[in-house]
């Protein structure tokens, strides 16, 4: 008898992949990355966020290559994130200091700046638009070149004015209605570097958050809304626009400011949402105050940072009778690559562990059919 | 733009991560080592774990054999030892006995490790108490203080239903005499394996972000009561339709065209290993 | 029933609970401003304030006291549920009584629950796993104490649950399906699976009907009978103290006014909280 070796394995894979790529082709088409980018911004964003990197043409290359999955294209995105070395930290990123292109408050009918409604699907009728079967590259480029001819809405200093535009929460603070916190300036933990223990601190979690699946961050947020968290935020504020990210001189221990360098702008998208908590250790002397619920996400995605800001707030709250203000229960489960991962292993063989199953099971039943023999007659 | 990938897919921050907390987990048997589990072109729940283990510590001069459900060429090993030969160029073997470093999922190898092998178990919950206690902090504690009663009531709670210990794989056992170890979904058949073993085991689970580890010559004792032993799987009366053999973990099969049930050896590598010297 | 009267197997000295930081005006010593056990600047409560008492072998000691007065807090520190903010305690199973039990270590402590103490609380549900079975739930307390055998297991669980009338038929469910008393009784009987030499008791009959209440106090007193343990019973019902207890404390906003043999405290009361109390038994 010859030596037997069977490579069928590897071989099935082969054949998988290919039968993979034929399900991408089959109609013909490429997707290119530059239609893409240009068409799938929400998406592109939302893959960057979880993610947790921020490079459109790589989200679209990524998302091309998933053929459109945000499973699979936020997989490949954070498998390419591990190869990368990383040695530095930006400076603190300041959202007061945004290009708000989007900026609404639901906490007050008027606010300094005004309210931006910006780009937005809220203000749309979410009505299937057949029109745009017949777009095409003319079409398109004519709607541009009329829209950039339109006057600005407003004048001149007005349009610099985006740029310094005042936190509600600011406005509050001054009221005295927002507990003014001293900066602290502690380096947070890098929950990507160092592995997350219980109790975490609001770091961590808002780490977490922002990284998390947005379906799921969203799901446990309108839990929490709907009775199981306790809490009912109103937005104080919501902004999205570009943010300058600098780095410090690596070989200067402390530079000076105005000596950083300018790496470029990220779109972000923030939520600072209110909620009311009683305050003071004293029984006798409680007050009420707000507290902040902070939500900040990489890119246009604001239903998860909203919902983010709610589940900051229940985790800071802490509840007991809640799940939602568990934070193991919340923070072990928002992970996308996780998760998914995590779920589709089941599609893995399990037999052998399934036959360990099979001989107790079988253990069981002959002990039963013994019992009834000698219960019978 | 380029794409350069490292030796072993990681950087060497990574990598010197890694081993840290590999060695920590050798200093003390059976104790679960947080570390910072990276994401991997392979998916959570795949055996990520052990193979940032593998990654870690494989050099060029290693020889790997990865198997998956006592299989070379079931599809995960397969699919494993592609994404290492393509990162690292090193030799790959089915035979056991020429591997230096060895992964696998939910079985040891029928074949005797030595001193100069590593056993890698992918694992997907380490905490031998998470059916007793949800709480990772709980049970840190309850690892700390030693208070394992959470693990026999669980055998002896099965025990009451049905008269036996039911655990099917993942059987817990004490490390060392001090902790009380997950050794991996791998069948009861193999728990006595790990007892004084030559080779170093190291368990890596990469979703929950812990890799402990049984060092060589470590007691290793499967949880039991005094008059209720640590039994194995049955196999009596049964042998392997391919090479004969009675002793070795076997797979439960239905044939095609007849319907009747048949057994063959798990550890496909050592199946062929016996027809081949039988042949010879 | 004789005390062994030269050695208490339990010595607590000064023992304080303090939940809250504390400020100047309520740390200033027998200036403090205090509102009972509360202070009205920073909303500190002191639960326990300097308690000191012993506990013999083989005898009952009660500790009476309304809401508030920090009795189950003591009960709970004795048990490390709290962590006492100062004091002593001394057990004469734990290096003779010579080592400061609140200074042990986590896993000492540990030890000491599980071969030294039993605890009844007033829920069932702190006392008890609920999703395991009521046999299991004793096993697991004498797997704590280091029993390994099955049979002898079962065959100590059994007794226990029968000896609290719990029916053999249903030592396998789990206790959610009981009753409030059989909950209770189970609890008793787990508390007891060791053979502690000290058994702590909290509000053990409140909340139950008060047949059921009797039907308890009277397990207590068998169990009291033909073991001997030692037991520190806590309750604010004097009548259920008068009923079981050999000596009694009174406590009252964190601290003891007044100790002695429970029946010369029910005749012959001296603090005015205590004939508060004692003029008000039905």
């Amino acid at each position: 008898m010859a030596y037997v070796a069977v490579k069928g394995g590897a071989q099935a894979i082969e054949a998988s992949i290919r039968r993979l790529k034929f399900e991408r082709l089959k109609r013909g088409r490429v997707l290119g990355v530059p239609e893409a980018l240009a068409g799938l911004r929400s998406l592109i964003d939302q893959v960057m966020s979880e993610g947790s990197l921020y490079c459109e043409a790589l989200a679209a290359l990524a998302i091309k290559q998933a053929e459109g999955s945000p499973e699979e294209a936020v997989f490949v995105l954070r498998a390419y994130r591990s190869t990368l070395p990383r040695k530095y930290y930006s400076k603190t990123i300041e959202p007061q200091a945004m290009e708000v292109e989007r900026r609404i408050s639901a906490s007050f009918k008027d606010i300094p700046g005004g309210q931006i409604l910006g780009s937005s699907p809220d203000y749309t009728h979410r009505m299937l638009d057949l029109t745009l079967l017949d777009e095409s590259d003319v079409s398109v480029g004519l709607w541009l070149r009329e829209f950039t001819a339109l006057p600005a809405a407003t004048a001149g200093n007005e349009a610099a004015s985006l740029r310094a535009l005042p936190k509600v929460a600011q406005y509050l603070r001054e009221q005295q209605l927002l507990p003014h916190y001293l900066p602290d300036d502690t380096p947070p933990a890098d929950v990507t570097k160092q592995s997350v223990q219980f109790p975490t601190t609001r770091s961590q979690r808002l780490q977490m958050l922002t990284r998390g699946q947005t379906g799921a961050v969203t799901a446990l947020a309108y839990a929490a809304l709907r009775g199981y968290g306790g809490q009912h935020p109103t937005v104080g504020e919501l902004r999205v626009g570009q943010v300058p990210v600098y780095v410090d001189d690596p070989l200067q221990a402390e530079a000076a400011d105005g000596e950083a360098y300018y790496l470029g702008q990220v779109k972000v998208t923030e939520v600072e949402a209110l909620v009311v908590k009683s305050a003071g250790k004293n029984a006798q002397k409680k007050s009420l105050t707000f507290a902040l619920g902070y939500g900040l996400c990489l890119g246009q995605n604001e239903t998860k940072a909203i919902a983010m800001s709610v589940l900051d707030q229940c985790l800071e709250a802490g509840d007991p009778q809640y799940p939602t203000h568990n934070e193991e229960f919340v923070l072990m489960h928002i992970d996308s690559v996780e998760a998914t991962g995590f779920i589709s292993h089941l599609k893995l063989p399990h037999y052998v562990t399934f036959q360990s199953k099979l001989d107790s099971i079988r253990r069981t039943s002959d002990r039963l059919a013994e019992a009834a023999k000698e219960c019978a007659p | 733009m380029n794409i350069y990938y490292n030796f072993a897919y990681f950087d060497e921050g990574s990598k010197q991560e890694i081993r840290r907390a590999i060695l920590k987990a050798v200093a003390i048997p059976g104790f679960q080592v947080p570390f910072a589990s990276r994401e991997m072109p392979i998916a959570r729940g795949w055996g990520t774990g052990g193979l940032q283990l593998t990654l870690a510590l494989i050099g060029r001069s290693d020889i790997l054999k990865v198997i998956d459900q006592g299989c070379d060429e079931s599809v995960n090993a397969v699919s494993i030892k592609r994404l290492v030969t393509k990162t690292t160029g090193v030799d790959i073997t089915d035979i056991t006995e020429r591997a230096t470093i060895i992964q696998s999922r939910h079985r040891i190898p029928e074949v005797p490790l030595t001193t100069d092998q590593i056993l890698v178990l992918q694992v997907p919950i380490p905490e031998p108490l998470r059916h007793y206690e949800p709480s990772e902090m709980a049970t840190q504690k309850l690892h700390a203080e030693q208070e394992y009663s959470g693990a026999w009531l669980m055998l002896f709670e099965q025990i009451m239903h049905y008269r036996h210990m039911s655990t099917g794989a993942d059987h817990p056992v004490l490390v060392h005499n001090r902790y009380v170890m997950a050794p991996s979904p791998i069948p009861r058949y193999d728990n006595p394996k790990l007892n004084y073993s030559p080779a170093l085991v190291l368990l890596g689970a990469g979703r929950e972000k812990k890799v402990y580890a049984v060092p060589p010559y470590t007691q290793v004792v499967s949880l039991a009561f005094q008059d209720f032993p640590f039994r194995v799987e049955n196999f009596s009366g049964k042998t392997c339709r391919l090479c004969g053999y009675a002793a070795a973990y076997l797979d439960e099969l239905v044939d095609d065209t007849t319907g009747t049930t048949f057994f063959q050896c798990n550890d496909t590598s050592y199946c062929f290993k016996r027809r081949n010297e039988t042949a010879l | 029933m004789v005390r062994d009267v030269e050695n208490p197997i339990l010595t607590v000295r000064n023992l304080s609970k303090r939940f809250g930081l504390g400020c100047r005006q309520c740390q200033s010593g027998p200036t403090s401003h205090l509102d009972k056990n509360y202070c009205q600047n920073c909303g500190t409560v002191y639960a326990c304030a300097e308690v000191s008492f012993d506990l013999y072998a083989n005898e009952v000691l009660g500790i009476v006291g309304e809401s508030g007065s920090g009795k189950s807090t003591l009960l709970r520190c004795l048990y490390f549920d709290e962590e006492p903010s100062g004091g002593e305690v001394y057990l004469s199973a734990y290096h003779h009584g010579e080592k400061n039990v609140v200074l042990a270590s986590s896993q000492q402590k540990r030890y000491i629950r599980n071969h030294t103490l039993g605890m009844v609380y007033q829920n069932p549900v702190l006392g008890l796993k609920m999703n395991f079975s009521a046999i299991g739930n004793i096993a697991e307390k004498l797997i704590a104490a280091g029993t390994r055998h099955v049979a002898d297991m079962e065959g100590r669980g059994h007794e226990l649950l029968q000896h609290v009338s719990i029916p053999l038929a249903r030592i396998k469910e789990t206790p959610k399906s009981f009753s409030g008393g059989m909950q209770q009784r189970v609890q008793i009987a787990k508390a007891l699976s060791n053979n502690p030499p000290i058994l702590l008791l909290d509000e053990i009959t409140t909340g139950l009907d008060l047949s059921v209440q009797a039907s308890v106090l009277d397990l207590i007193k068998e169990i009291r009978r033909s073991t001997h343990i030692s037991m520190l019973i806590v309750s604010h019902d004097l009548a259920v103290i008068r009923m079981m207890a050999d000596r009694t404390i009174v406590m009252l906003d964190g601290a003891i006014v007044e100790a002695g043999v429970t029946d010369q405290i029910l005749e012959d009361p001296q603090h005015w909280h205590t004939q508060q109390l004692v003029y008000s038994l039905l």
